[in-house]
């Protein structure tokens, strides 16, 4: 696609999808200068809200819906053409442009497509028992919020951020709670063995029980509802509740047909974008959660499923869509970038760990629970290419900037 | 006008925060290569001390500790997301030795 294509060309454009990625890119077209309509389509029927606080102040009761509001006042200005609850199923070529194809059977023209769909929880094959919980969206957190009474014994199945941060939220209710994870230790993924295992001893601290190196092998129910988790080792748990944490699936099915591809062929890794959003086709560009581009740390292809990265992206996307200079980013801000907020601390990390990359202790103590506080390296070859950091942001900071010369 | 500290109390790079203004408002004081600058110490996105963030002295801006969107330390703007609201800059004066602030009327923005 070039500029030249498209730039007088676009009336219309759909983005589809209403979360952070969809909202930031209707707000990024306005910014750039782009007057004509924008039709927002989204299968929630709820206004755009922001997911983080779901797992953390909002699950606690800490925050209503009004508090996690993605809009602003200044929104109202943008003029957008809203399809809220309506999903879409399809998207096909008609003429010079594009139909974003609804699940009612409607087709909305476009000339230009923002793919912004996101992803959804995985959930555990076979997954029909009441008290059994996923947590993505603002219905998932009412629904488990409503069963998260104390006293109510609660197992997390997956140890990765969702997991970690439910585990810090209900057992600070009052919630029996235990998290099952099948690597050596928690965040283990994200982190590697030793930041996880740290991890792992401050949510005992808490009184989490954390079993790792098991996997689950299926759940138990009693009339249809929930009663227990049993673990490859053949011990099981009684559980009221269980929450599955286990990864997300790009929402890319409606595009099967389209000619569009992911990374390793079909759409199952997300819909494969060049660094800027572009994609094979023309008039079409892709953001967020539900994209896999070059990851410049990683090394590789993979999906990005970072918050900032959602908020960030979009801007770059609709660029290249209405043929508009894409806003410049400085290097430390380009640096993939997760938080997390657990016992009320604050857990940042940038950049990218994968198995076998070393790390470094470089600042504070892994063994302080009463006051977790310390910062830790990784490096490939020598090189560092992540950082995660507890409660000491100023050095996190420097690491950050450290990492972002890798890019430049 | 509220004194701070002493000139030389707050390191290069460095920032304290001035818990008690005359609305209640904290406020951030920095020292960027010897020049001060002061903000709103709570983050206009969320409950977070500006304070405790990364200076970067290169672009006169910090780093929000908490979900990492850089302000301006001369205007108060933030330079990216999730923050879309500047946060109030205040006036430093340094008068006998000491870093005052004299407070912005505009009204703070609450996070």
């Amino acid at each position: 696609m070039t500029t030249e294509q498209t730039a007088g060309t676009m009336h219309v454009v759909a983005v589809v999808g209403t979360g952070l990625a969809g909202l930031s890119s209707a707000r990024a077209l306005r910014e750039l200068g782009f007057t004509g309509r924008i039709v927002l389509i989204g299968d929630e029927k709820h206004d755009p809200y922001d997911r983080p606080p779901l797992s953390k102040a909002f699950l606690a009761g800490e925050w209503d819906p009004a508090k996690i509001a993605l809009g602003l006042p200044t929104d109202a200005g943008l003029d957008l053409d809203w399809r809220l609850g309506e999903r879409a199923v399809g998207l096909r070529p008609e003429g010079a442009g594009w139909v974003v194809e609804l699940e009612h059977g409607e087709g909305v023209p476009a000339d230009g497509v923002v793919i912004a769909t996101g992803a959804r929880a995985r959930k555990l094959p076979g997954q029909v028992l009441a008290g059994v919980h996923t947590l993505r969206t603002l219905d998932d957190a009412l629904a488990l919020k409503a069963e998260l009474v104390p006293g109510a014994r609660l197992v997390i199945v997956g140890g990765g951020f969702i997991g970690a941060e439910i585990a810090s939220t209900a057992v600070t209710l009052g919630i029996d709670t235990t998290v099952v994870e099948m690597a050596p230790a928690l965040l283990a993924g994200p982190l590697g063995d030793a930041a996880g295992a740290a991890m792992a001893r401050i949510h005992e601290a808490h009184g989490v029980k954390v079993l790792t190196g098991v996997g689950v092998s299926g759940l138990t129910g009693e009339s249809g509802r929930v009663a227990g988790v049993s673990l490859a080792d053949g011990q099981s748990l009684l559980a009221d509740v269980v929450v599955v944490g286990i990864g997300s699936v790009p929402n890319t099915e409606w595009l099967a047909g389209t000619g569009l591809t992911g990374p390793e062929g079909d759409l199952a890794g997300g819909v494969l974008t060049e660094e800027d959003g572009r994609t094979a086709l023309p008039g079409v560009v892709a953001t967020g959660d539900c994209t896999a581009t070059h990851h410049p740390f990683a090394g590789r292809v993979t999906r990005q499923e970072h918050w900032t990265h959602a908020a960030q992206h979009p801007a770059q996307a609709v660029a290249v869509l209405i043929g508009a200079p894409a806003p410049v980013v400085a290097p430390a801000m380009r640096v993939p970038y997760v938080w997390s907020e657990q016992y009320g601390k604050h857990f940042q990390f940038a950049g990218h760990h994968q198995p076998g990359d070393e790390a470094e202790l470089v600042d504070g103590d892994l063994d302080d629970l009463t006051d977790p506080a310390f910062t830790v390296v990784y490096r490939r070859e020598g090189e560092p290419v992540g950082v995660f950091g507890v409660g000491r942001p100023k050095v996190f900071g420097r690491w950050r900037r450290e990492l972002a010369k890798r890019l430049s | 006008m509220i004194r701070v500290c002493a000139v030389g109390e707050i390191p290069e790079g460095e920032a304290v925060r001035v818990e008690s203004g005359p609305d209640g408002v904290p406020v951030a004081v920095f020292n960027v290569g010897g020049s001060y600058y002061a903000i709103d110490d709570t983050c206009s996105h969320q409950d977070a001390s500006l304070a405790e963030g990364y200076v970067e002295e290169e672009d006169c801006a910090v780093e929000c500790p908490l979900h990492a969107t850089c302000f301006d330390l001369r205007t108060g703007q933030p330079g990216g997301p999730p923050a879309r609201v500047p946060v109030r800059t205040h006036t430093v004066v340094i008068e006998n030795g000491d870093v005052h602030v004299a407070l912005s009327q505009a009204t703070a923005q609450v996070a």
